[in-house]
C-alpha cells in the first residue's frame, strides 16, 4: 500500500503541471479519460516487473535531459522514394519542408486540425486502441502520450496507396521533449505504407494506433536515427481485421534510451502480423527495449516477432515478447525469435519470451539466443583473403539479415542496409 | 613453393597436447602432394596451422610460401600471398549471398596486392563461366553461403572459390569427405582442371580413392605429428591395400 501511495503521489506530483491541449470537446473528454487512466495506474518505476529491465526514470522526469545533435553526414533515409512526406522539427509540424496533406486513395489531416472538428472515424479512434491496449499490462507511457499529444498526423487509406506517407522527425534543438500521436485507419481492402524516420527530439514519445478493416493491409518501416544521446519512447496499437495484413520493422541506432512496444490484437480470422526489429548499439549508454504483445483473438491468425540485436562496448538490450493465444483462437500459427549478438564481454542482452495460450490447436514456438561472433565462420571469411574487420561485419551483417528480410519492399530494405553498413564502417 | 621445415605445434588452450612434432615438406611449383595419416595423425591440423587458424601455437620450425613467413602473417594475409584451404566442413553463412562473398573476397585479396578491383560486370562474367564447369547453377550464386547445401554442393562451392581466387598454393583438407562417387569425380574434375606449373596442391586425404582422381606426383605418410614416410602414388595404393599398421610398425 505504503508503495502504491508513493507511486500515486509522484504520478500526482509530475501531472500537476500539465495543461491538456485545447480542442473539441470529444478531443478534450478523450484527453481527459486518458489522465485519469494515468492517474489511476500510476507512472511507472523500475519496482514494476515490465519495467524491471529498462529504467523509465528519464521518459518520466519533468525536464527532458538534453541531447546534443549529431550529424553524420549521411543523406536523408527515403528521399528518394516517390512519397508524402510530412516534416516535424522536434515535433512542429512545418508545412514548408512537406508534401501537401494529400494523395490518391487517402486523406491525411494533422491531429492539430482534426482535434478542433468532428471527423467521426478519427473521433472514435483515438485513444480507442491504447486504452484497450492497457489490458492485461499497463502502459501508463502510452496513456499519458494521449492525454498530452496536441500534433501528429491523421490518415484514413480508402483504396490502395501507392505512394508510402513518410513522417520525418527532425531533431533540431537540444532540449526538444516532444509527443506526437498518430492515427491510421485502413479500411477494407485498402493499403499503405508508413515510413518513419529520424530520433525527432532530444526527447520522444509517439504514440501510433492502427486500424485495420478487413482485408486491409498496412506496412510500417520505421528508422530511429543515430543522434547519440536521444530519448524515445514509441507505442504502436494495431487492430486487425479477418485477412488483413499488419507488418511492422524497426531499425534502431545508437540513442541513449528507446523503448518500442508494439501491442497487437488480432480480432479478426486469417489475419497476418509481422512485427521485427533489428538494433545496433555501442556503447556503456546505449539501452535499447523491444517490449511486444501479440494477442490472437481469432481462426487461423498469424504472427511472427523476429528482433535482432547487436550490442557493443557494454550496450544493453532487452526483449520482453509475448504471444497470448485466446480461448477459441483455434489454428494459431505464432512464432517469436529474439537474438543478440554481443561483440564483447561487457554488453548484456535480456530477454524474457512468453507464450499463454488456452486454445488447444495452435502452432507457436519462440526462441532466444544470445551468442558472441562464430570464430570458424569468421576464419572462414578471413582465410578467403576477407580482412578481420569487414569479415566481423559481414557476419553483423549475416546476423541482423533475418530481420532485415522482414521488409517487403526490396528497394527500402536495401536502403536501410546501406544504413547499417554505413553505421559498422563508422565504428570500425 | 612451399616449404615446411621442422614444424612443431600444439594446442593454445593445452600445451601438454603437442600435435605436429617436426614435419618437413618440400613442394615445388606445379607439383601435387598427398598426405595421408590415420585420424590423430595430425592432418587437419597442419592445413589449419599453415592457413592461420586461432588455437594452434607453433613452437619451432618454419613455414615459408615462396620464400616468405607464412606464420607471421594474418590467416587473409596469407590468402592473399597465395594461399588457399578447401575446408572440410564449409561454413554456411545465412544472410550473405554467395556471390556477394566471392566478390568480397577477390576483391579484398585484389585491394591487398595493390591490383585494381574486378568490376562488377568482369566478375559476373567470371563467375558464371567458371560456375557453370562445376555445374552450379545461378540459384546456387545467389542463395547465402553453403546454406542448405548438400554435401557435393558444399565442396564444389569450395572448388568455385579456388577457381576465382586463383591461388598459387592449395590445401584440400579432405576434400572426398562426405561425397559420392559422381560428386567426388566432379570436384576431382575442377581440382584438375586447375593444375598448371605454377600452382601447386596439399591433398589430405584418409582413403586413396580420391587419388585415382587427383593423381599426386608425391605422397607422404603423416603419423604422429612427422612425415614418416614418402614416395609415389604406389605408396598411397600400398595403405589401400595394407592399412597404416606395416608403415606405423616399420616407423616404430
Amino acid at each position: 500500500m505504503a508503495l502504491a501511495k508513493l507511486k500515486q503521489d509522484a504520478t500526482l506530483a509530475r501531472l500537476a503541471g500539465i495543461t491538456l491541449p485545447d480542442g473539441a470537446t470529444w478531443a478534450t473528454a478523450a484527453r481527459s479519460d486518458a489522465l485519469a487512466r494515468l492517474s489511476a495506474m500510476g507512472l511507472p518505476t523500475r519496482r514494476d516487473e515490465y519495467w524491471r529491465y529498462t529504467d523509465p526514470a528519464s521518459l518520466i522526469v519533468a525536464d527532458a535531459p538534453p541531447a546534443a545533435l549529431f550529424d553524420n553526414g549521411e543523406a536523408p533515409l527515403f528521399a528518394g522514394v516517390d512519397r508524402i512526406a510530412l516534416v516535424f522539427v522536434d515535433g512542429v509540424f512545418d508545412a514548408a519542408q512537406s508534401d501537401d496533406l494529400a494523395g490518391a486513395g487517402i486523406e491525411i489531416h494533422r491531429l492539430a486540425d482534426v482535434a478542433q472538428r468532428d471527423i467521426h472515424w478519427a473521433k472514435d479512434l483515438y485513444g480507442t486502441l491504447e486504452s484497450r491496449g492497457q489490458h492485461p499490462v499497463e502502459r501508463p507511457l502510452a496513456a499519458l502520450n494521449t492525454a498530452v499529444a496536441s500534433d501528429g498526423i491523421v490518415i484514413r487509406a480508402t483504396g490502395p496507396v501507392q505512394k508510402p506517407v513518410h513522417l520525418v522527425y527532425l531533431h533540431q534543438s537540444e532540449t526538444s521533449d516532444v509527443t506526437l500521436h498518430n492515427l491510421v485507419r485502413i479500411e477494407a481492402g485498402a493499403s499503405l505504407t508508413l515510413l518513419e524516420t529520424g530520433p525527432g527530439a532530444a526527447r520522444l514519445s509517439t504514440c501510433l494506433e492502427v486500424d485495420i478493416a478487413d482485408g486491409g493491409q498496412f506496412h510500417h518501416i520505421r528508422a530511429q536515427g543515430s543522434d547519440h544521446e536521444r530519448r524515445a519512447v514509441t507505442h504502436c496499437f494495431a487492430q486487425l481485421g479477418a485477412e488483413s495484413v499488419f507488418k511492422s520493422f524497426t531499425l534502431t541506432f545508437n540513442g541513449v534510451l528507446t523503448r518500442n512496444e508494439c501491442v497487437i490484437d488480432m480480432r479478426g480470422d486469417d489475419a497476418v502480423a509481422h512485427v521485427a526489429g533489428a538494433c545496433v548499439g555501442d556503447g556503456g549508454d546505449f539501452h535499447h527495449d523491444d517490449t511486444v504483445f501479440v494477442t490472437h483473438d481469432a481462426l487461423r491468425g498469424e504472427s511472427r516477432q523476429v528482433f535482432k540485436k547487436v550490442l557493443r562496448n557494454g550496450a544493453v538490450g532487452v526483449f520482453q515478447g509475448k504471444i497470448l493465444v485466446k480461448q477459441g483462437a483455434q489454428k494459431t500459427d505464432g512464432y517469436q525469435i529474439s537474438q543478440s549478438l554481443l561483440l564483447d564481454e561487457d554488453s548484456q542482452f535480456l530477454a524474457k519470451p512468453e507464450l499463454e495460450i488456452y486454445a488447444d490447436d495452435v502452432a507457436c514456438s519462440h526462441g532466444s539466443t544470445t551468442g558472441a561472433i562464430d570464430e570458424t565462420a569468421l576464419f572462414y571469411l578471413r582465410s578467403r583473403g576477407v580482412p578481420m574487420e569487414a569479415a566481423r561485419n559481414l557476419l553483423t551483417l549475416s546476423f541482423l539479415a533475418e530481420a532485415l528480410a522482414e521488409i517487403e519492399d526490396q528497394a527500402l530494405a536495401a536502403e536501410l542496409q546501406t544504413r547499417l553498413e554505413g553505421w559498422l564502417a563508422r565504428r570500425a | 613453393m612451399l616449404e615446411i621445415n621442422n614444424l612443431h605445434a600444439e594446442l593454445e588452450s593445452d600445451a601438454e597436447v603437442t600435435i605436429l612434432k617436426g614435419l618437413t615438406l618440400s613442394i615445388k611449383p606445379g607439383e601435387v602432394h598427398a598426405i595421408m595419416g590415420p585420424n590423430g595423425s595430425g592432418k587437419s591440423t597442419l592445413s589449419y596451422v599453415l592457413s592461420g587458424k586461432d588455437g594452434y601455437s607453433v613452437t619451432a620450425g618454419s613455414a615459408m610460401l615462396e620464400g616468405v613467413d607464412l606464420l607471421e602473417m594474418e590467416p587473409e594475409e596469407r590468402a592473399a600471398a597465395g594461399l588457399f584451404l578447401a575446408f572440410q566442413y564449409p561454413v554456411e553463412i545465412p544472410g550473405v549471398g554467395n556471390m556477394t562473398f566471392l566478390r568480397t573476397a577477390v576483391n579484398a585479396q585484389r585491394k591487398a596486392r595493390g591490383e585494381e578491383e574486378l568490376s562488377a560486370g568482369d566478375f559476373l562474367k567470371e563467375v558464371r563461366a567458371k560456375a557453370k564447369d562445376l555445374q552450379i547453377d545461378a540459384d546456387m550464386l545467389k542463395r547465402p553461403v553453403n546454406v542448405g547445401f548438400s554435401g557435393g554442393e558444399k565442396k564444389r562451392n569450395e572448388i568455385l572459390q579456388m577457381a576465382m581466387l586463383e591461388p598459387k598454393m592449395c590445401i584440400l583438407d579432405e576434400t572426398d569427405s562426405g561425397l559420392d562417387v559422381d560428386a567426388m569425380k566432379l570436384v576431382a574434375d575442377g581440382v584438375n582442371a586447375l593444375r598448371s606449373e605454377n600452382r601447386s596442391f596439399l591433398v589430405i586425404t584418409h582413403y586413396q580413392r580420391l587419388l585415382d582422381h587427383i593423381k599426386p606426383d608425391f605422397v607422404h605418410i603423416l603419423a604422429d605429428g612427422k612425415i614418416i614416410k614418402s614416395g609415389g602414388p604406389e605408396l598411397a595404393l600400398q595403405v589401400e591395400n595394407n592399412g597404416y599398421a606395416d608403415l606405423l610398425a616399420g616407423a616404430a
